[in-house]
């Protein structure tokens, strides 16, 4: 089982809060339109973005989501880690962009 | 967030009402009554793939009140079968809903695009998620959606 902290360390990421290590990740989707990842992303996923703002804490929170994963070295604003901690939303960001961080989720979870 | 009828509906042979207000220049804070009725369903052991149609649903048209509307109210009633949200708005109203219905047509600003709104998806959304939507909008007097979902 892939959980959120074995896929954290994997990936050497930076921890900016993970109030549900053990959480399985199940899948993958990655999108910055909120719209799409309500619509196309699963629970369980692990969602990776750029965007960083305070809806993503909403959107995450909805879909489900098994963590946020910023890609870019993005760190989220203050609003939406406040948002996320209020949520038990596991957020996470590391230095690499979008489809390095995605091939490497994939690998883990032999997709 | 408060119950708006009387009834405890412990029984269920009514359905539990809610009412929210939506707050039109509150975007920090705009999702909060789905977020609200997330945490409802929750307690009434709804499943969790219904749930989350549910929830993302009526984010979708939360937002929506926001963004084009200048924000409005929700009423959500929780029947035993089924679970119906109507979502009000004073807003500008849609001049071809049929236009708004599909995917990618958005006349969102950019500065709200900024903020990953915008895609075109919500309504397509609302569509997908539920079990059967209606739009009832007049132009320069508001917005009327309602949603059902059946369990
Ligand atoms: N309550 C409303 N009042 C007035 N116009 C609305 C309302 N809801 C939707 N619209 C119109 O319908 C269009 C499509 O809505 P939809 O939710 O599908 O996309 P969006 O809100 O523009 O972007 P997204 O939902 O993907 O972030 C909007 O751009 C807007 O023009
Ligand atoms: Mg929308």
């Amino acid at each position: 089982m892939l959980t959120v902290k074995r896929l954290a360390e994997a990936l050497n990421a930076n921890r900016i809060l993970m109030p549900e290590p053990n959480r399985e990740v199940t899948g993958g989707y990655t999108g910055d339109l909120l719209s799409w990842v309500m619509g196309r992303a699963q629970s369980g996923d692990a969602w990776v973005t750029i965007m960083s703002n305070v809806n993503v804490a909403a959107v995450a929170q909805l879909s489900d989501t098994a963590v946020v994963v910023f890609a870019e070295g993005v760190v989220p604003d203050e609003a939406a880690v406040r948002a996320a901690s209020l949520h038990d939303i596991n957020l996470i960001s590391v230095p690499e962009g979008a489809f390095a961080v995605c091939a490497a989720i994939a690998r883990m979870l032999e997709v | 967030m408060r119950p708006a009828s009387e009834s405890d509906g412990a029984l269920m042979s009514e359905p539990l009402h809610f009412h929210f207000d939506v707050n039109g220049d509150d975007f920090t804070s705009a999702g909060e009554a789905s977020v609200q009725v997330k945490k409802l369903l929750r307690q009434l052991d709804v499943a969790p793939e219904l749930i989350r149609r549910i929830s993302i649903a009526m984010y979708e048209g939360e937002i929506n009140m926001v963004i084009h509307a200048h924000g409005g109210d929700a009423d959500v009633f929780i029947a035993e079968d089924e679970v119906t949200i109507r979502l009000r708005d004073d807003g500008p109203g849609i001049p071809d809903v049929e236009k708004a219905m599909s995917e990618g047509y958005s006349t969102a600003p950019d500065n709200i695009r900024a903020l990953g709104f915008g895609a075109g998806m919500g309504l397509p959304n609302m569509k997908r998620y539920s079990d059967s939507l209606t739009i009832d909008s007049l132009v320069g007097k508001g917005t009327t959606i309602t949603m059902v979902f059946r369990f």
